[in-house]
């Protein structure tokens, strides 16, 4: 084993004495962190305007401010289903990231895009089976804290 | 006033996201579990509330707000019915988000084919 000082004229590649990890650090592309978090915040902050544009609307038609989330919520669910059948969420997904993902487009993408990529196991267990594979975790964690915060929530009115 | 806050609170809740991923090497699907869960905590403290007068759809949208309307149905539930609204109430306000994406899901596919 020759270390770097007992022959110092060696190539570095051969005499360099970092762990295998060490040297393709240097090698491998770095997360781009910076670039990535601009970028959801900016996809991710267009999104929630077109969702205040549609709330806006439905308010207009004479919804109240609070029953125009969810007629605003199944409508960018609406327009997330057919850009993710029509092919166009994943290319999406990977340039934005979490801008894609966090709002609730992006928890409509995983639900189509599952069905659809696992209609060849059938309607039972691909289709029905496989719908919920990645917003399934969402939902039972969601209803699991929901649940003890209402029991919380009960038990200090209680008091 | 409203466009502009629901951009950057809708924004920043995203970054925060990505953030997680690339820093703390978090999946997509881990991080989406963990806002739902922030949301509903938030609900129960009444934050999340405030934030939604605040910024409208850029607390709306986010995944967070899912969270928040999970916990918010069965609060609202709670107080009117008791302990048993703590599961009556849980899906009261999230219907439009879970029933339209299972209708979507179905009928993208029947109707369409996975690419590349």
């Amino acid at each position: 084993m020759a270390s770097k000082n007992d022959q110092p004229t060696l190539p570095r590649a051969v005499s360099d004495q970092r762990s295998f990890q060490e040297v393709i650090a240097d090698h491998l592309p770095r997360p781009a962190t910076g670039r990535n978090t601009i970028v959801a915040f900016f996809i991710g902050g267009l999104i929630c305007l077109v969702g205040q544009a549609i709330q806006n609307g439905y308010m207009a038609l004479g919804f109240s401010k609070e029953d125009a989330a969810n007629p605003t919520v199944a409508t960018l669910i609406l327009i997330a289903s057919v850009v993710t059948a029509l092919g166009g969420y994943d290319r999406f997904g990977q340039f934005a990231g979490a801008g894609a993902a966090v709002p609730v487009t992006g928890f409509a993408n995983s639900i189509v895009s599952s069905a659809m990529e696992r209609r060849t196991e059938g309607w039972i267990l691909g289709v029905g089976a496989e719908m919920f594979r990645v917003a399934g975790p969402v939902i039972v964690f969601g209803v699991v804290a929901a649940f003890f915060v209402a029991l919380i929530y009960a038990a200090i009115a209680a008091i | 006033m409203i466009f502009l806050w629901a951009f950057l609170v809708g924004g920043a809740i995203c970054a925060v996201g990505q953030l997680l991923i690339d820093v703390a090497h978090l999946t997509a699907a881990r991080v989406m579990v963990i806002f739902v869960v922030a949301g509903a905590i938030l609900s129960g403290i009444g934050l999340y509330p405030k934030l939604i007068d605040f910024a409208g759809a850029g607390a709306s949208v986010p995944i967070t707000s899912f969270g928040n309307s999970l916990a918010h149905g069965a609060i609202a539930e709670v107080k009117r019915d008791g302990l048993i609204g703590a599961i009556t109430g849980i899906f009261e306000l999230t219907s439009a988000g879970i029933s339209s994406a299972i209708v979507f899901g179905f009928l993208a596919s029947l109707f369409a084919r996975p690419r590349g």
